[in-house]
């Protein structure tokens, strides 16, 4: 990187110390100095902890909670920002330096209109005039790539989607056209379809307006897309500082490497062995034509918001089936509907070939241990005055009659199934890492000795670098113990590296269910290319050509409407055909399709799915 | 990252023990009017020099001496040992009654909080308990059935466990829709072992911190009642009816009305300094 000109910020030595309970400091981030020239959009990446949120904040002049600036320099458009005091800061803020937020759905106002709150700092600030300013705020809903960018601003903000709300907060940032602009990690809550529109948004306002921003991200794959240059936080310290390019190609620092090797595409882990089974025997967990949902069921069995909207599938023993959808796709309450949480309105599902019952207590014990459920959050999973050793213990007292030392000796041999020391036993949950209580949470389930685990986002809430290893943790554990997993999950990367199966939901409705060979291969729903296209990839410049031909709509769960409920997204539908019939079901070989254009169909259009074809 | 960095968890311990140091001025002032209190209650009665409704002077409101160390009250009795029988009143109706309260409101709370119907029932039925004012509601009671201990520990409990629902309630609500308690429901746990096993112990800090609040006011509800002539009869006495019975003195500045009251007092506010200590300190550990 060259140093041409004055940076615009420029951070030097900067040490932040947290003051705890006994008063002592505790230095947080230590030695921080980077530069940021004008024009220039600088990533910050690293893991939860490393401070890079910590760091971001400092150029706002903001410290969180109990931490201050404890020494070095914060400098940002010539303004020396450490130490000054919070009346001057507030002149500063929303000018000169703008923050957008992580969860826009949070940073919004619920009771005022969208635009009243986009302009308000420039009103704040007396920059300009009501009128002026929403002139500018619909200037920038364009820019944006908002829907309706001239009446948008009269909505309420539960009345757009959260990839708009990214935007909308985004135009807000940037409304006052501040030297400096703080993302933070704006679209990690975001669907991957969801993302990619909002990060094209963002590339674009940045690159026309020559906005100079900063970027704090966990996600190596989106920086690369956005960011100039990358500098990689570890335990408040910098690791490694260059462009996109030398991070991503030639990392230096080994804990750089671990990063661009978690982030990199999985090799698929080596197919099970098929089970010795007889010819006749019934799959382990079988789902026919289930119908789930909320509210009063009428006479044709369909609940009055609808869910789940006729989904079947199989597992065999031993066989992983990834479910992957959008939020909002039905793919928990899958989960929910097998594990007896959530009574489907119709349909079955069959154990071994027997019926389950819809409700729990309904089910008898045996059914209950053979399926375990493993959620999303271990920090809500495990009960926190419940210590580790309790709580994988009491699945052994409850379905094993296991007692006293047995049960020790059980406790410690499953901690150690799950690569945890045995002296965790003891800990309460609250002493744990994220990473530990995942594995804690998955002991608890295998403590049941289950054939069917029921995986529901087990990796999302880990660091990438943790969250690699986990997954590496089920797939062994798979071998061990001959598991079968039901998978869910929004990311198609960890299903290619783990299923053997694959169901893509779409409102609730399976559109296609491919085998671990058919998903490499290039016939695929319209909807399934989309996902699998709204990946980022760790190159720069892919964005640019992933030129998606799909507008950003929100997954249409609920309703009763025939038709194909990817219609509206879809960029190769057939008006009056998709719209109003029921997709067929195609089956090929190892894959199954549920689109009016069928195999040749599909085909025949590639390129239009492919997006060849701009928006 | 399968070992937790030794260091961390030794900061934690230390900073447990330095928090706790923080919070011991508090601790240590409540805890030991707390403390006092209930030894009084305990062993004062033992000790009182004189019956309680023993007319040992002939002067009335006659100040502090050797013979009488808090002096004589409006009919010329020993103040100290009529402090220490209303003491032990005080102190065993209120905890008696709070224990009652607290006992019915957490059981029904978590009842509520883990069935449907249940919580329709029980929430109307202590709603309506608690629309009625508890002065007027105690005074009718009371009224009707007469001034007698248990009629007064019921009225007390009655008036103060709606309000130990409502909390208990609203924690179990809280933590029942947290994914730990699915899946105890999903491996088929019964009710009873989802609610004292899963549910129960993560309430302990707040319920605790509400049971000594709910000890305050029924304190001062008795107390109220007391100075009304409703609370504990005569010749016994609580905290409450000595203020009132000794009103008359408040111009001379006679003991017998201001060492009730300062007791009452110190009593209430002894147990709200040992409730914010123990829940601050809860608050601080749990946020880490």
């Amino acid at each position: 990187m060259t140093l041409s000109g004055d940076p615009l910020v420029r951070l030097a030595g900067l040490e932040i110390s947290v003051r705890d309970a006994q008063g002592q400091d505790k230095i947080i981030v230590r030695d921080i100095s980077l530069e940021v020239q004008p024009g220039e959009v600088l990533a910050l990446i690293g893991e939860s902890g490393s401070g890079k949120t910590t760091i971001a904040l400092s150029m706002l002049g903001y410290t969180r909670g109990a931490c201050r600036i404890s020494g070095g320099t914060v400098e940002v458009a010539g303004h020396r920002l450490d130490g000054l005091p919070e009346a001057r800061l507030r002149g500063l803020r929303g000018r000169v330096v703008s923050y957008v937020a992580q969860s826009a759905a949070a940073a919004f106002n619920p009771m005022l209109p969208i635009m009243r709150q986009v302009i308000e700092p420039a009103l704040v600030h007396g920059l300009m005039t009501r009128e002026v300013a929403e002139d500018k705020a619909r200037g920038l809903f364009r820019a944006l790539a908002l829907p309706r960018p001239d009446t948008v601003g009269d909505r309420y903000p539960h009345q757009v989607s959260g990839g708009q709300l990214q935007r909308l907060m985004a135009a807000m940032a940037l409304i006052t056209d501040p030297a400096l602009v703080i993302f933070d990690e704006p679209t990690t809550a975001l669907d991957v379809t969801t993302q990619i529109e909002v990060l094209k948004a963002f590339k674009a306002v940045v690159r026309d307006l020559g906005t100079t921003a900063v970027y704090v991200s966990h996600d190596l794959a989106v920086v690369a897309q956005i960011a100039d240059r990358i500098c990689v936080l570890r335990d408040g310290m910098v690791q490694e500082q260059g462009r996109v390019e030398e991070i991503l190609f030639l990392p230096r620092q080994d804990y750089t490497r671990a990063l661009v090797a978690a982030a990199a595409a999985r090799v698929p882990a080596a197919p099970m062995p098929d089970l010795p089974r007889d010819a006749g025997d019934p799959p382990l967990i079988q789902m026919r034509d289930v119908v789930a949902g909320y509210g009063g069921v009428d006479a044709q069995g369909n609940p009055q918001v609808r869910i789940l909207g006729g989904v079947s599938f199989a597992i065999e023993r031993g066989k992983v089936l990834g479910v992957i959808g959008e939020s909002g796709s039905g793919k928990s309450t899958l989960a929910r509907v097998v594990a007896g949480l959530h009574a489907p309105a119709s349909g079955r599902v069959n154990l071994d070939g027997y019926t389950l019952e819809g409700e729990i207590r309904h089910r008898d014990k045996e059914q209950l241990r053979r399926i375990q459920l493993v959620f999303q959050n271990a920090d809500t999973a495990l009960n926190p005055a419940v210590s580790v050793g309790e709580a994988i213990g009491r699945p052994l007292t409850f379905f094993h009659a296991l007692r006293g030392t047995d049960r020790k000796a059980e406790v410690v041999r499953l901690l150690d199934l799950v690569r945890l020391p045995a002296a965790l036993a003891g800990r309460l949950p609250g002493e744990l890492s994220g990473g530990q209580k995942q594995r804690v949470n998955l002991a608890r389930a295998l403590a049941a000795r289950p054939d069917l685990l029921l995986c529901d986002e087990v990796t999302s809430a880990l660091d990438p670098v943790v969250a690699e290893a986990v997954l590496d943790l089920l797939i062994d554990l798979r071998r061990e113990l001959g598991l079968a997993y039901m998978f869910i999950t929004h990311d198609i990367g960890i299903v290619r590296a783990i299923a053997d199966e694959v169901m893509v939901l779409y409102g609730g409705v399976p559109v296609e269910l491919a085998s671990h060979e058919a998903l490499e291969g290039p016939l695929h729903h319209p909807y399934t290319r989309l996902l699998m296209a709204s990946v980022p990839e760790l190159r720069p410049g892919w964005l640019e050509a992933a030129n998606s031909a799909f507008s950003c709509g929100s997954s249409a769960g609920a309703g009763h409407a025939a038709g194909c409920r990817f219609f509206q997204r879809c960029a190769i539908s057939r008006p009056g055909l998709c719209d109003v019939l029921d997709p067929a079901v195609h089956v090929g070989a190892g894959q199954t399709i549920a689109c009016h254009l069928g195999f040749d169909g599909l085909q025949a259009a590639p390129r239009i799915a492919q997006g060849a074809i701009p928006a | 990252m399968n070992t937790v960095p030794k260091s961390g968890v030794a900061h934690e311990a230390q900073a447990l023990k330095i928090r706790r140091r923080r919070f011991n001025v508090s601790l240590l002032l409540g805890g030991t009017t707390i403390i006092f209190w209930l030894i009084v209650a305990l062993v004062g009665p033992m000790v009182a020099p004189h019956a309680p409704g023993q007319v040992v002077d002939l002067d009335v409101f006659s100040p502090a001496s050797s013979a009488l160390p808090l002096g004589s009250d409006y009919l010329g009795r020993d103040v100290l040992s009529r402090m220490l029988i209303a003491s032990r009143f005080t102190v065993s109706i209120a905890l008696l009654a709070t224990l009652l309260a607290a006992t019915v409101g957490v059981f029904c709370g978590l009842l509520a909080a883990s069935s449907g119907w249940i919580d329709a029932i029980f929430s109307k039925l202590f709603d309506t308990l608690s629309a009625v004012p508890s002065l007027m509601f105690g005074l009718v009671v009371i009224g009707s059935l007469g001034a007698s201990i248990p009629v007064l520990i019921g009225t007390l409990a009655t008036v103060y466990s709606p309000g130990a629902f409502r909390t208990s309630r609203a924690l179990a609500r809280n933590i029942a829709v947290l994914d730990f308690v699915t899946v105890a429901r999903a491996r088929g746990e019964t009710l009873s072992y989802i609610v004292l096993r899963e549910i129960l112990p993560n309430l302990v800090g707040p319920l605790a911190a509400d049971f000594g609040l709910r000890f305050v006011f029924v304190t001062l509800l008795l107390s109220g009642l007391s100075f009304l002539g409703l609370g504990v009869q005569p010749p016994n006495a609580d905290l409450g009816a000595l203020v009132r019975e000794n009103i008359a003195g408040l111009g001379f500045g006679a003991a017998a009305v201001l060492v009730p009251t300062f007791a009452i007092a110190s009593l209430t506010i002894g147990m709200n300094m040992v409730i914010d200590a123990v829940s601050g300190g809860r608050r601080a550990g749990g946020r880490r």
